[in-house]
């Protein structure tokens, strides 16, 4: 009989901890979904060729990327099977490349825009004519240190 | 009636203070993993654009190594054809050209690699091939670092003085022309 007046008399001094974890799988999900939108959506297929000899990318600011490679499967009726640039997230045409770097260049600091990369991300089973296209525009902009993207060889081992 | 209930068991709640330690790992996992896939590739230094194509015809044959890779991923290294396997020691020989031959570079630092190839050439082909010749002057700077200063080479470790002197030995010149227009896509 005690026992039950005592726990009406005191109020319970512990705060409920039990929503805390919605909250944190909130965040949970929020970075989940965040950390796979951040990449803009491919309109061409990519899968990139293997290498050795390669070189990290380190800050992704610094970083404009041209995806290279054939229209995924719902963009063949429109744009055909012939290689394609994509710019952002819209195919582009080889002129246009260069009005994609200076947009991305404006947005970085001046004194940090000489270290701006193109990465180029080309599917390995495209022509090169495509890709010397790009590589002329990209010599015309300026843009003259690129990065092929590329997996390391998984036999390699390191 | 709730009251009721909890007062006739006063402990039916499971104590749930943990799980926020369990979903806080999991968020930590989530971050940490997300940030490590990076991109990786090949970094190239392209030459400034010009109207007019670089002579490399007065260039003397013996320091020049032509590779060229047709529309049919086919190699074809100072007029002989090469399996691409071969191509990473057969450029390092060259470069170094440790036994004094005649028709190798005279010495690293006159040594152009000249890259052409079809606008049909496969790209993954093309790659491969950079790969190769970038390689070759990796493990050159890799055996004169070790050389000279007994560690390995290695772009970010090495101070950059070290990096400068041995690039200085033996520097990459790579000129890629314009590709010709066999084997475009129609």
């Amino acid at each position: 009989m005690s026992k039950f007046s005592k726990k009406r008399g005191k109020a319970d001094p512990n705060i409920s901890t039990a929503s805390l974890p919605d909250i944190i799988f909130m965040l949970l999900f929020f970075f989940m979904v965040v950390t796979k939108m951040r990449d803009s959506e491919l309109k061409v297929n990519v899968v990139t060729p293997f290498a050795s000899e390669l070189t990290k990318l380190e800050e992704k600011s610094l970083v404009s990327t041209i995806y290279i490679g054939r229209p995924m499967e719902k963009y063949i009726s429109i744009y055909g099977t012939k290689p394609r640039i994509q710019l952002g997230d819209k195919f582009a045409d080889p002129r246009e490349i260069r009005f994609f770097l200076e947009t991305f260049r404006v947005k970085v600091p001046e004194n940090r825009r000489s270290q701006i990369t193109a990465s180029l991300r080309v599917d390995g089973n495209v022509t090169m004519g495509v890709v010397a296209d790009v590589k002329t525009e990209l010599r015309k902009a300026g843009q003259l240190k690129v990065n092929y993207s590329a997996k390391r060889r998984p036999e390699a081992g390191f | 009636m709730a009251k009721a209930k909890s007062k006739s068991r006063s402990n039916n709640e499971i104590n749930a203070s943990s799980m926020a330690d369990i979903a806080f790992l999991l968020l930590i996992f989530f971050l940490v993993t997300t940030t490590i896939v990076e991109d990786k590739g090949i970094t190239v230094k392209l030459p400034p654009w010009s109207e007019e194509e670089p002579d490399i015809t007065q260039l003397k044959t013996r320091n020049v190594y032509s590779v060229l890779v047709n529309a049919q991923n086919q190699l074809l290294v100072r007029g002989e054809p090469m399996d691409i396997r071969n191509l990473r020691e057969n450029a390092q020989e060259f470069i170094s050209n440790p036994y004094g031959r005649p028709d190798y570079a005279e010495k690293p630092t006159m040594a152009i690699i000249s890259l052409k190839n079809d606008r049909g050439t496969n790209y993954k082909t093309y790659l491969e091939v950079y790969n190769e010749l970038k390689g070759a002057y990796n493990d050159l700077w890799n055996d004169a670092s070790l050389k000279k200063y007994g560690v390995p080479y290695d772009e970010d470790k090495l101070p950059l003085a070290y990096r400068k002197a041995i690039k200085a030995e033996i520097p990459m010149v790579l000129s890629e022309a314009e590709p010709t227009a066999f084997g475009e896509e129609k």
